[in-house]
């Protein structure tokens, strides 16, 4: 078990810093990273004491050495718009998009695994047929159009939700529900797959030839088994929601770090950029740990490996 | 053999069937019919919608400002309503089409072609080769896409090109993986074995024997995919880093209309509209697909349709 998650770190580890490396190594492929740094309408002047001040007239190599000491102490510059560290506005930001994501991933889930559990009992039943139409629109529908659309029937039609900001429990009501959409559909599809693998097997034979409820059956028995590919499914899902995020936050003006990084971009305010990437990597490479953990507790044949 | 002679009549029925070819069971499935007719339709607007429409989606008419959907007395092109500057929007719809479909298409493919190559070379030929491919693909995977794309067009102009090699390589680890799997689980039995001992070459076998059983799963992962690579298209034009007036796409129509949002509805709603009908039609065939194209499933489709499923 011990070498198992081992393994796994170290192959989370290894994404991690080769993500590390491209970000570095993009922003130099591309030409001068002055212009990535600086605005446009910088002089030349200011070009020339940045290149200075930060190294870049040194080989790469040594620019790659002081920037890994750098990233180890969390130092990854100055925002250029809003002169500050650019990972204390990362950190800031972090919060409200962690909100958004984990009640997002709680909603879907819970109601994945009902619905999922409830379409594989009957498959082929009316309800399977609904469930499955309805999750697959969940999982095809444009999230920023539907959070458009959202704002055009719920706030401009009929004055009911806010168009955007941060809030009291109004203010969630919309993002979650776009945010949700696709999590829950690709989900349902899952827990649907998995727990008729689990209703076919023998156990359940077993538990239903002993007498066992039909509840204790689907929820106990087969959910049991089936976690194992929903824990995985949600754990890629997690990760995709910040693509989400990102949109979801621009839309509704929430403070957090995917508006943060969109706003960056097209300010082309770099060290933010990079910051956010290498806070959101972090983020990832612990999720994966966290999951194989779960992996783990779930999984015996894992444990007595 | 004792059968019930019921048992036996529903096996012929399927044994009639078994040689029923694709668009023979296509027919026989109405939502996947829908679908299929839906893209098809989309493929006449990327091919001839430029040319048939390309003027009335670029001439500006002041009298047609911003007509409601519904509205015909300028033609019956404004029948979903025009825009600000008097364009027809289902003009404009037909002639984005090329480029919404055309951007998703080439970056799956691309994806596919790659994906599937490399997953066949980690799957088949070394450890040392194959685990450099897959830690490279755990980077890519563990990173979120529309993140990836954005960095990515950062550096780079978001250029056509530049956009549908950055969507490609948010879609090559699902290929990889699949074929990976795949193909370690293939080259295993028993036929391939065989072709081994009679003396076929790695390419050979791969080639003949191994890249035939993959191919229908790849197919199938490529109608998800189109899905997936459309609606980042999409939300990458919404954000403003992907496609850039005066081309258009649908993304970029839903982000252009968010403006007018309360005087003109429909200038939002109709393109992201569009966006869903596709996404939801490639995901639809897919799912009908992987029916299709399972030995295990198959006889779904062809049995005949009987009460008791």
């Amino acid at each position: 078990m011990t070498r198992y998650l081992a393994r796994r770190s170290v192959h989370s580890a290894f994404a991690l810093i080769g993500l590390i490396v491209a970000v570095f190594f993009l922003a130099r492929l591309t030409g001068d990273p002055t212009n990535l740094f600086l605005p446009i309408d910088a002089s030349l002047e200011t070009r020339k004491e940045f290149a200075q001040k930060h190294g870049f007239d040194r080989p790469a190599i040594e620019q790659f050495w002081s920037f890994l000491e750098d990233v180890s102490r969390g130092d990854l510059g100055y925002s250029l718009r809003k002169q500050r560290p650019a990972m204390e506005l990362v950190l800031e930001a972090y919060p409200t998009t962690l909100k958004l994501a984990g009640t997002t991933m709680v909603i879907a889930i819970a109601l994945a695994v009902l619905i999922g559990a409830l379409a594989a009992y009957r498959p082929g039943g009316l309800f399977d047929r609904i469930s499955g139409v309805a999750s697959l629109a969940g999982a095809s529908a444009p999230d920023f159009w539907v959070a458009i659309t959202g704002i055009l029937i719920f706030s401009v039609m009929l004055g009911l939700l806010p168009t955007s900001g941060v809030g009291g429990l109004p203010y969630w009501i919309m993002p979650i529900t776009v945010l949700v959409l696709r999590p829950f559909g690709l989900l349902v599809q899952v827990v649907r797959a998995a727990m008729l693998n689990a209703l076919s097997s023998a156990y359940v034979k077993t538990a239903r030839a002993k007498g066992v409820g039909e509840r204790t059956v689907i929820f106990v028995h087969a959910l049991r088994n089936a976690c194992l590919s929903i824990v995985t499914v949600a754990g890629d899902l997690t990760v995709g929601l910040i693509n989400g995020a990102v949109i979801v936050e621009t839309v509704y003006g929430w403070p957090g770090v995917g508006k943060l990084m969109i706003d960056s971009v097209i300010q082309r305010d770099f060290p933010i950029v990079q910051a956010a990437i290498m806070v959101t990597a972090t983020a990832i490479f612990l999720l994966n740990i966290a999951i194989d953990l779960i992996y783990v507790a779930l999984d015996p044949r894992i444990r007595h490996q | 053999m004792v059968q019930t002679p019921q048992v036996t009549a529903e096996q012929e029925a399927v044994a009639i069937r078994r040689g029923l070819p694709w668009w023979r069971l296509l027919l026989r499935d109405p939502l996947a019919l829908m679908a299929a007719l839906w893209l098809a339709l989309l493929c006449v607007c990327v091919m001839v919608g430029p040319e048939l429409f390309g003027k009335e989606a670029t001439t500006l008419n002041l009298r047609a400002r911003n007509l409601p959907p519904g509205s015909t007395e300028q033609g019956w092109l404004m029948i979903l309503g025009s825009d600000a500057l008097g364009r027809s929007m289902l003009a404009r719809l037909i002639v984005a089409t090329r480029n919404t479909i055309s951007i998703a298409l080439t970056s799956v493919l691309l994806a596919m072609i790659i994906g599937g190559f490399l997953g066949l070379i980690a799957g088949y030929i070394g450890r040392g080769v194959g685990n450099l491919i897959m830690r490279l693909s755990d980077i890519v995977q563990s990173f979120p896409s529309l993140l990836l794309a954005v960095v990515v067009l950062y550096m780079l102009e978001p250029r056509v090109g530049n956009l549908v090699i950055v969507l490609a390589i948010t879609r090559i680890p699902s290929y990889l993986r699949v074929t990976r799997a795949e193909v370690l689980e293939i080259r295993e039995r028993v036929f391939v074995d065989a072709s081994r001992a009679l003396g076929g070459s790695r390419t050979h076998i791969l080639v003949r024997h191994i890249a035939p059983v993959v191919a229908p799963t790849l197919l199938t992962i490529l109608t998800v995919d189109f899905a997936i690579v459309m609606l980042a298209e999409s939300g990458l034009s919404f954000l403003g880093i992907g496609i850039q007036p005066p081309e258009i796409t649908w993304g970029l129509m839903v982000a252009q209309g968010r403006n007018y949002l309360s005087q003109a509805w429909w200038l939002a709603f109709f393109p992201g509209l569009a966006i869903m009908f596709a996404t939801l039609s490639a995901n639809i065939l897919s799912n009908w697909l992987r029916i299709v194209t399972d030995p295990v499933q198959r006889w779904r489709l062809e049995a005949p349709k009987v009460g008791n499923a």
